[in-house]
């Protein structure tokens, strides 16, 4: 008789995980549980995750302890039938162990995801190109203060059909730091110049926050090379904007303080912890850095409000579009919304703050792929 | 991003800011390195471990100074030279020179902002190499710090990785007050990433290497990968230890450190310089003085005997704190109980 057994591994969360940290099962052994359940926190050098089961049963075994760091792919546990006897546990258990101990070796050869740079005109841009497939390729726009690991959890997952690039704005993350008159257009022209670079004539966009607004400003300057557009509690639809968090995550030198200041973007405050707010440290202590941000938000954000309204842009817009938007985002109120025309598929989130592709990844990754698919 | 080693995240420091800003010096013994030998080769190795190596090519002999072995004329020299509008960046080679030219370091360099009622500026970075487990005997293998940490006036940077190193160096450089910049000198081939542009890593903030539940671990320099090691084995044990690297022993982090404690209830400090008034003890009365209440178990600490350092492989290695020490002093603050105080 054949039992199936699956094996629950330490996750990959985006490019630069190598190893997690499980920090809690919150099954305990025995318990039953169905696929897409939440089995074990995950805790990165980024940010702490729930670990879904991939597949339904019982949790017949806790190979990894709480509190325990392993690479990826490592073995944390094993979920079967309840009728499956403990000896063939111990049997999948002892052969996992034996094939992942000769398969060492290639996964520490894959790693062709590395974000490379690209010269765009004046700029090196950072970017993260993953994925193969026919069709347009899926260009990934981050936000305000972001860089390419703000798709963590969803350039992976996408890229799984489809090439999907990130990459990190200027002024932004390891990119160059100069951003010009701080403008939504001079973005958008970066982005439109690494499409070029990258010989990409069409791309479906999707962009985050301040990079909506990029996205809908590469709408309208270089309408043919945008297939689709998904926008996440975009910029430009709306005057408000929080802009003392906005001046937080940029001054904040201490990690306690840019903790804080990055709790603001979750409605979940636990999921942003010191790890993050150091990642995000590093990267504002680059020289350079902070004077950018503070270029960007004295054009964009003057005055304690946007600049820019986009909203003629997306009335105008003739590609589907999708919006999603938190309900308690703090950032960019939710409001902003109801300003989109009734032709844009709108997603409202409750209890969801600035960021739902980290705190709704699974529905977000969904609804994306099933758009990018219906627009193959 | 790449991966450097600790000496080229030193190298690749001094290297950007002497780009930078022009006022940025190097002097000390060797820093050129081999300039003037009988081959004729200039900039043969920079420095005795090679960390300045290049940086004559570049610069020239009028920003890269090599000076007689006479610490006590060239690290007044450089003193002299911060207070009249230069950055210098002098090396001590090894820490234990100090001795020759402490004067100039604790009565002069460190007291100048103070004693000119604060109109006086000292940009002056005293970097040197410490640290035992390199088999230099007694005369080359301290761990100075403390010393340089009980002087009001300086600021005391002992970096424990290379991403650490470049940024504080950038730091220290940059810090209008003398800053002594120590070296582990077994680090030098360490590697990680380490951006390539220039960054700043600010002074007084610790960095938690490891956050866990049951222990706090205050570990300095070369003695944090040691910790991180010790935790990281703990874990598969089921007892989850926080990991503390103050950075700088001046300023400390006390508050970092109090939290900590606070949520952990035991801490374990690890430091590997002579035990009597070291950075153990300091950090062990901080913790004793203000966070007595939350001490689950009493404090340990992980530091060697109060003798000179041996040369002897075998007793040098019986010297030095290690990660198995620190395993067993946090298995010995996880199974001790302070009795119960009615």
């Amino acid at each position: 008789m054949t039992y199936v057994m699956t094996a629950l591994t330490m996750p990959k969360f985006g490019l630069a995980m190598t190893e997690g940290k499980l920090s809690s099962w919150t099954i305990a052994p025995g318990g039953a549980v169905r696929e897409g359940d939440e089995v074990a926190d995950i805790e990165t050098s980024k940010i702490t995750s729930g670990y879904e089961s991939p597949a339904s049963g019982v949790l017949r075994r806790q190979v990894a302890l709480a509190g325990e760091t392993l690479p990826v792919g490592a073995l944390l546990g094993v979920v079967a039938d309840a009728d499956v006897p403990e000896a063939e546990i111990d049997a999948f258990i002892a052969s996992f162990r034996a094939e992942s101990t000769e398969e060492g070796e290639e996964t520490a050869e894959a790693t062709s995801s590395e974000p490379k740079m690209v010269e765009v005109g004046a700029h090196r841009l950072n970017v993260r190109d993953v994925g193969r497939g026919e069709g347009p390729p899926l260009l990934l726009i981050h936000g305000f203060g972001g860089d390419l690991s703000n798709w963590m959890l969803n350039q992976d997952v996408l890229a799984r059909h489809q090439r999907v690039i990130a990459f990190d704005l200027p002024g932004h993350g390891a990119s160059s730091k100069d951003v010009g008159d701080g403008s939504l257009t001079f973005l958008a022209e970066a982005a439109a110049g690494l499409l070029q670079a990258l010989d990409i004539p069409k791309a479906h966009v999707l962009g985050h926050s301040l990079g909506g607004a990029v996205a809908l400003c590469l709408l309208r300057d270089a309408p043919d090379s945008v297939v689709t557009l998904t926008l996440v509690a975009p910029a430009g639809l709306e005057r408000a904007v929080n802009v003392e968090s906005l001046k937080a995550m940029v001054e904040s030198d201490r990690t306690r303080d840019m903790q804080q200041a990055l709790q603001a973007l979750v409605h979940d405050k636990s999921l942003v912890g010191r790890k993050m707010a150091d990642n995000v440290l590093k990267v504002r202590r680059l020289d350079g850095a902070r004077e950018a941000l503070r270029t960007i938000a004295a054009t964009c954000f003057a005055n304690g409000q946007q600049t820019d309204d986009l909203r003629p842009v997306l009335d105008a817009a003739s590609v589907p579009v999708r919006l999603f938007w938190g309900e308690e985002d703090e950032i960019l109120p939710v409001a902003g919304a109801k300003n989109a025309p009734d032709t844009v598929v709108k997603y409202i989130l409750p209890e969801i703050g600035h960021m739902p592709q980290l705190e709704k990844t699974v529905e977000f990754n969904r609804i994306v792929e099933g758009f990018l698919e219906e627009n193959a | 991003m790449s991966k450097k080693s600790f000496r080229q995240a030193i190298n690749e420091a001094l290297r950007q800011e002497m780009r930078r800003d022009p006022t940025v010096v190097l002097m000390g013994e060797d820093v050129a390195g081999g300039q003037g030998g009988s081959s004729g080769v200039k900039d043969a190795w920079g420095g005795v471990l090679g960390v300045t190596k290049g940086l004559l090519t570049e610069f020239g002999e009028s920003r890269v100074l090599d000076t007689p072995i006479s610490e006590a004329s060239y690290i007044g020299a450089a003193a002299g030279a911060a207070a009249t509008g230069l950055r210098p960046v002098a090396e001590l080679m090894f820490v234990d020179f100090v001795g020759c030219c402490l004067d100039q370091i604790m009565n002069q360099a460190a007291k100048f902002r103070y004693m000119f009622g604060g109109k006086a500026r000292t940009p002056l970075v005293i970097r040197a190499m410490y640290g035992a487990g390199f088999n230099a005997a007694a005369q080359h293998s301290q761990a100075l710090y403390p010393l340089f940490t009980h002087i009001p006036g300086l600021k005391v940077v002992v970096p424990s990785s290379p991403y650490e190193a470049k940024g504080l160096l950038i730091e220290a450089i940059r810090d209008d007050d003398p800053v002594i910049f120590l070296e582990n000198k077994v680090m030098y081939d360490d590697e990680e990433d380490v951006p390539d542009e220039a960054y700043t890593i600010p002074f007084g903030e610790a960095n938690l290497t490891r956050e866990g539940s049951d222990v706090t671990i205050v570990a300095i320099g070369r003695m944090v990968g040691m910790a991180n090691e010790a935790a990281d084995r703990l874990a598969k044990q089921g007892i989850s230890c926080t990991v503390l690297d103050p950075r700088t022993t001046s300023p400390l982090d006390e508050q970092t450190i109090l939290e900590c404690v606070e949520d952990t209830g035991r801490l374990v400090v690890v430091d590997e310089s002579s035990p009597r008034c070291n950075m153990a003890c300091d950090i062990s009365a901080l913790v004793a003085e203000h966070a007595f209440g939350a001490l689950k178990a009493p404090i340990r600490r992980v530091v060697p005997p109060h003798t000179p350092v041996p040369f002897s492989t075998p007793l040098e290695k019986l010297y030095m704190p290690s990660a198995e020490k620190i395993e067993a002093a946090v298995k010995s603050v996880m199974t001790q109980k302070t009795p119960e105080v009615a």
